[in-house]
């Protein structure tokens, strides 16, 4: 939280080198597993998330999806294994601790007041402020241009950003709250499951805002349970299954349909295979945006 | 990508008189001036210096409530005891002074005391049970009615403070909560003052301070406001105690201009307190509304109450108008709401 602007600047250089050009990884795993008593949550994954690139984590309901990010981000502490953050040896505390070496976690909800003004809910807990004593008070100004330009780093073009956060789309709030965390300090963003309640436009935006903080160089760890989601923007997938690591791996290693197939067996996803490519065409902007972005 | 300014250019499609009409008090706004130019119109001395004297002084207490209901009520909140503190804080300096005889400034100051303390128990309550505030604070108003009543008549044989005048230094709280002065031949009362200071302090830290963004967010969204770090026990805490306090501010106020005070003074009034936040602009679910628009819903109040004494109408009716006001103030706040959670 103390380098603010950190990421912004460095950014740039970062995101240049990557994809896979850092050699120490942010986040390391090894052999990382819970167990809460008797129950094993998770057990034996192994991963690593570098800046300037997206880790996919991938599986279905009750996979171990939501034990591994909380582990990531600090909510879990891990009994198994080694969670190493810039090649040393970390146990997490509490979120807090995360958010502390810049792990940032943007969950399902949002944490965002619907009816608060865009710019109050990017600087809500965080405000800027001016003036001393009694006279204390909001850094309003600073706060509005400062929730414009980086929104609009972040590819987001609001027409005004006193409009309550409410009147805009799913994907756009999704959308302010990774800028937010990336203002603030994040080197790795969490996203958990950030597609899962849009439609399949909706979707591609969010997408594609995925690729432009990897462009910044933050490291981003992207939960899904929907392959189509992950290979577009991954570097790196990982499938869980049953608690257990089906893999690791480079995009180099694997293809869309060895994903999808280890994902679920192959049989419903089977259906859904050209879901993207179908419904918003080859030649729409965000699966160019999304294509460029990727190779 | 563009460089980014705070004004876009697509802004200019939304009129400036739209922008102001989306504004939660705008409505309550209107409502006063179109009450102000009925009862200036049909009576005689509504428009008059002394006549806005009277109205102005009932709405002023009245309005320094409505105000800290109104932030309450943003935060998500509701105080039904707001009414019976006023008449407690009251109470509570006349016991202490004409009975006990103890210096007025203490009395004044033991009462403020208490007055925050019943305040924080009540923030605290509703926190730590994670009841309905409205459940939590219509036990602590029947409680403080009870204490109001029998206390003093336990305390003092009567139901009313008397000889207040007479305790010394009496002149100095008097200056200070209950003088006039004389503006174009009415005499305006110091509440009026304390209403506008008050209204204006209240706008202030909700607009422009981070209290008042975390007001706005613990009554929007309070799950989310506690995970972006917003100290939500404290603001709500906070915002008891401010209403609390208010009401010691209006007990002072009811007390020095009156020279007393009875034991069923402010119950009934918390209702009024709602109304009036209600028709300034509040949504009863919290997360929405303005200070200035509950000071415009007391004004509201306060001429209303005085237009239909002038114009020789039965004062019950004052009632059926305030309830007819409340429904069309919650049918227009839901739809101004909806505009503003959908206008893209």
């Amino acid at each position: 939280m103390t380098d603010q602007h950190a990421s912004g600047t460095s950014g740039t250089q970062q995101g240049d080198i990557a994809p896979g050009g850092s050699s120490v990884p942010v986040i390391e795993v090894r052999d990382i597993g819970k167990s809460y008593g008797f129950v094993i949550a998770l057990t034996g994954v192994s991963t690593s998330v570098r800046a300037g690139e997206v880790t996919c984590v991938l599986g279905d309901n009750g996979a171990g999806k939501s034990t591994f990010i909380k582990i990531l981000a600090g909510a879990h502490t891990h009994t198994e294994g080694s969670l190493l953050i810039d090649g040393e040896e970390k146990t997490f505390s509490s979120p807090r601790s995360a958010l502390d070496v810049g792990i940032a976690t943007v969950f399902q909800d949002l944490a965002v007041v619907p009816l608060m003004p865009v710019w109050r809910n990017f600087f809500l807990g965080s405000e800027l402020t001016t003036g001393f004593g009694p006279l204390r008070r909001l850094d309003v100004d600073t706060m509005k241009t400062t929730t414009a330009s980086e929104l609009s780093a972040m590819g987001i073009d609001l027409r005004d950003v006193e409009q309550p956060i409410g009147t805009l789309s799913g994907g756009e709030r999704q959308c302010v709250a990774i800028a937010r965390a990336v203002y603030f300090g994040a080197r790795v963003l969490i996203l958990d499951e950030p597609t899962a309640a849009l439609g399949v436009k909706q979707s591609g935006v969010v997408l594609t805002y995925i690729a432009k903080a990897r462009k910044r160089g933050l490291g981003v760890v992207f939960i899904t349970h929907n392959p189509h989601h992950a290979y577009p923007v991954g570097d790196r997938f990982i499938i869980l299954r049953r608690g257990k690591s089906m893999g690791d791996f480079a995009k180099s290693e694997l293809s869309l349909d060895d994903l999808t197939s280890m994902m679920a067996g192959g049989t419903e996803l089977e259906s859904l295979a050209h879901e993207l490519e179908l419904t918003m065409g080859k030649l729409s902007p965000v699966v160019q945006e999304m294509q460029a972005d990727v190779t | 990508m563009a460089t980014a300014t705070v004004v876009d250019e697509r802004v200019a499609r939304t009129s400036s008189l739209t922008k102001v009409l989306k504004r939660p008090e705008s409505g309550a706004l209107v409502a006063a001036i179109v009450i102000f130019a009925f009862f200036a119109t049909t009576t005689d001395t509504f428009a008059t210096a002394s006549g806005a004297s009277t109205w102005l002084r009932g709405a002023s207490t009245i309005g320094i409530m409505a105000v800290a209901v109104a932030l309450l009520m943003i935060g998500g909140e509701f105080d039904l005891s707001a009414g019976a503190i006023t008449g407690f804080t009251g109470l509570v300096v006349g016991v202490l002074t004409t009975e006990y005889g103890l210096n007025i400034w203490a009395a004044i100051l033991v009462s403020l005391v208490l007055a925050l303390a019943i305040g924080a128990l009540n923030g605290i309550l509703v926190m730590k049970t994670g009841l309905p505030s409205f459940i939590v604070t219509l036990g602590t108003f029947f409680v403080l009615q009870g204490v109001d009543l029998a206390g003093t008549k336990a305390l003092i044989g009567q139901v009313a403070i008397q000889g207040m005048a007479e305790v010394p230094f009496y002149d100095q709280p008097k200056a200070i909560f209950g003088s006039s002065v004389d503006i174009l031949g009415g005499a305006v009362y110091a509440s009026v003052f304390w209403w506008i200071a008050v209204t204006a302090i209240a706008t202030w830290v909700l607009l422009r301070t981070r209290a008042g963004n975390w007001i706005f967010a613990v009554g929007g969204a309070q799950v989310s406001a506690r995970q972006v770090g917003v100290p939500v026990l404290k603001a709500k805490v906070g915002l008891f105690m401010t209403t609390a306090g208010a009401g010691w501010l209006v007990g002072m106020l009811l007390l020095f201009t009156t020279s007393t005070v009875q034991s069923n003074t402010g119950v009934g009034q918390e209702f009024i307190y709602i109304i009036c936040a209600v028709v300034g602009g509040c949504l009863l679910t919290g997360g929405y509304g303005s200070a200035i628009g509950a000071a415009f819903g007391a004004l509201i109040y306060g001429m209303v109450n005085q237009g239909i004494v002038y114009s020789g109408w039965d004062n019950n009716w004052l009632r059926a108008f305030l309830g007819a006001m409340l429904l069309g103030a919650v049918l227009l706040n839901e739809w101004v709401r909806k505009r503003a959670e959908t206008t893209r």
